[in-house]
């Protein structure tokens, strides 16, 4: 029980990205526990999926057929099985929303330890230390598990993709699913946040997060993206405030934005927010807590407050 | 029917907070209800306001102080509420999804409800594990990252819901009751608790429990994750930071945007 078993993730046709930083993930606790990283990917067009994942690193890619797209009832049987035929000593899940909706299903039905949405791995013998995030990534903790097996899922993002082509022997894994449990179906897609404006196609983005507090505030930073040309955008709970359309969002949920320039105002930097705007050329961040996590991508920053703050700057360009 | 809403009070940290071992100092932290289960808990009351729900009952694993929060589920149109703590959880600086769901599993048993509602994360150890792992140790089907659930269909023994992906993109899926739903913010508009709602959440049932009055005891809850450090990241902040009050640090921002071209029509 050296092994590292990951799961690939998948949708509508094309491997995630996640699943490639699963491979990285994968080899360096393999490199560690002296084991082979195993990589399974269930349903979809395995015999391609199976191509791509024959990483440099990579000892054996499962293949799993059935059905086109992901269903949790199918993974969390299949990867119980997949789990018992490699005993591995690690499983490796991607935090993604598919794995949202089965890892947590797998570690139960197997009785594993579940540390998820870790940032960073290591192993010391047959204890595994996990870096999370807590409080909205105020903190960093260290948890260690002590047992035998684990079941971890990987927060995207933190570990680099790999593209290394690598030998490793494809096998099909013939799962025994038992149709009678699977009483979810997928119906279909709907792509969602279409609309008067596309964020991200904008060059000069205003983004206003939780910090605006009232609905009414809104007009403020209105003002100043009228003032600077520029297109309002946001964080997800003014969203889900219904102040601004799903069109406005940006995050791993929302839209994924590239502008010259992001003013983020009052968005405290979470995890999936970044995902939307990390990419942006110059990122520029107002918010009165000097801890937020949104400087560590920033490159210009102002500890104050916005209400200040931006009429101040609005007057500039007036 | 009946709905159970698992509910969670959680610690949010000041702005400048001190850590004392592996957890913080309480003088840093405020509590509230989990923004997760706020929403869970209005699509629940919501279910009742419709017809389709009978009871809503809130459940918690927490200490004495919860019932603060929990007094907020109730104002919101719960009608009950069950806390869960014991000696054993006392000093546990992580409690893992195994205990969790060990626990929420025998309430659910003794409840009996059709559906359950949880948050898809809670706030404070987002673990965004607790619904989906407690469904599978139920038997019962589930759904992550709900942000839409079709009421009708709850009725007719399906949750239809929506999915909400990566990206932009939703999936459909029809799920068999009994069922447990992650609920993700944005599936509705909380309301705030009524003056009306607070005074009658008074009068309403908190019922405590032990692990002893669960058939449970405390190896139960034993888990093999043990929190070791806690620390501020360190930052990788290389910004460069206007100062100066508000006034020079928007005179500051202004030239660097008109710099790169902004605002110049
Ligand atoms: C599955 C999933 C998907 C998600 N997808 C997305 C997504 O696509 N996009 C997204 O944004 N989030 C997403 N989230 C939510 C995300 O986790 C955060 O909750 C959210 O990004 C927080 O938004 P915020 O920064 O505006 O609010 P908060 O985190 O509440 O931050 C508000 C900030 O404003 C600052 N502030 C307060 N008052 C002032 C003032 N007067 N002046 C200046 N600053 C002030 C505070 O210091 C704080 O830093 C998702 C979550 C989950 C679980």
């Amino acid at each position: 029980m050296t092994d590292v078993l990951a799961i690939a993730d998948h949708r509508r046709g094309e491997l995630r990205d996640i699943s490639f930083e699963l491979v990285t993930a994968g080899r360096e606790l393999a490199a560690e526990t002296g084991g082979d990283l195993h990589v399974a990917v269930i349903s979809g067009d395995t015999e391609r999926f199976g191509e791509q994942l024959q990483l440099d690193g990579v000892d054996t890619v499962h293949t799993v057929e059935d059905g086109e797209e992901f269903n949790h009832d199918v993974y969390a049987q299949v990867v119980t099985q997949l789990f018992d035929a490699v005993e591995p000593q690690f499983l490796l899940m991607p935090n993604s929303v598919n794995g949202l909706d089965y890892a947590p299903a797998v570690a139960n039905r197997l009785g594993l330890a579940y540390v998820s949405d870790v940032v960073d791995i290591g192993v010391d013998g047959s204890t595994l230390t996990a870096t999370r995030e807590m409080y909205g990534g105020k903190v960093e903790t260290t948890t260690a598990v002590e047992a035998d097996q684990v079941a971890v899922s990987i927060r995207g993002a933190e570990w680099p993709v790999t593209d290394d082509t690598g030998d490793a022997d494809i096998e099909a894994f013939e799962a025994d699913v038992d149709e009678s449990a699977v009483r979810s179906t997928v119906t279909g897609f709907e792509e969602v946040g279409g609309g008067d404006v596309d964020i991200s196609e904008a060059d000069v983005l205003v983004s206003i997060g939780r910090g605006i507090e009232e609905e009414e505030n809104l007009d403020l930073v209105r003002d100043l993206a009228d003032a600077l040309d520029a297109t309002l955008s946001s964080s997800r709970p003014i969203v889900d405030a219904g102040w601004l359309p799903k069109n406005r969002q940006v995050g791993q949920s929302g839209k994924v934005v590239t502008p010259d320039v992001y003013i983020a105002i009052g968005i405290s930097g979470a995890v999936q927010h970044v995902a939307g705007m990390k990419g942006s050329d110059t990122i520029v961040a107002i918010n009165t807590d000097p801890n937020a996590p949104i400087y560590d991508i920033a490159d210009y920053g102002i500890v104050d407050d916005l209400f200040d703050v931006v009429p101040a700057l609005i007057e500039e360009f007036e | 029917m009946k709905v159970l809403v698992t509910v969670k009070e959680v610690a949010a940290v000041e702005d400048e907070f001190q850590i004392a071992g592996t957890s913080i100092d309480e003088t840093y932290l405020e509590y509230d209800l989990n923004e997760w289960d706020d929403y869970a808990v209005e699509e629940a009351v919501q279910l009742q306001e419709a017809g389709i729900a009978d009871e809503v009952v809130a459940v918690t694993i927490g200490p004495e102080r919860a019932e603060e929060t929990i007094r907020m589920a109730l104002a919101k149109g719960a009608d009950r509420a069950v806390r869960v703590w014991d000696d054993a959880l006392e000093g546990a600086d992580l409690l893992d999804v195994g205990a969790k769901t060990a626990i929420l599993e025998k309430v659910v048993e003794e409840e009996d409800p059709d559906l359950v509602l949880s948050g898809v994360q809670a706030d404070d150890d987002g673990f965004g594990a607790t619904g989906v792992s407690l469904a599978d140790a139920l038997g019962f089907e589930w759904a992550a990252v709900v942000n839409h659930l079709d009421q009708d269909s709850v009725e007719s023994g399906t949750a239809s819901v929506r999915r909400e992906l990566e990206g932009g993109v939703e999936e459909l899926t029809d799920v068999e009751l009994p069922a447990v739903l992650t609920i993700q913010t944005g599936i509705n508009e909380p309301r705030y608790a009524s003056l009306r709602g607070i005074r009658q959440a008074q009068r309403k049932e908190i019922a405590p429990k032990t692990l002893g009055d669960l058939g449970l005891d405390a190896a139960a809850v034993e888990n093999e994750l043990t929190l070791t450090d806690m620390y501020e990241p360190e930052t990788e902040s290389d910004a460069t930071y206007f100062e100066g009050g508000p006034e020079e640090e928007a005179a500051q921002l202004a030239d660097l945007l008109r710099e790169k071209g902004v605002g110049a029509q």
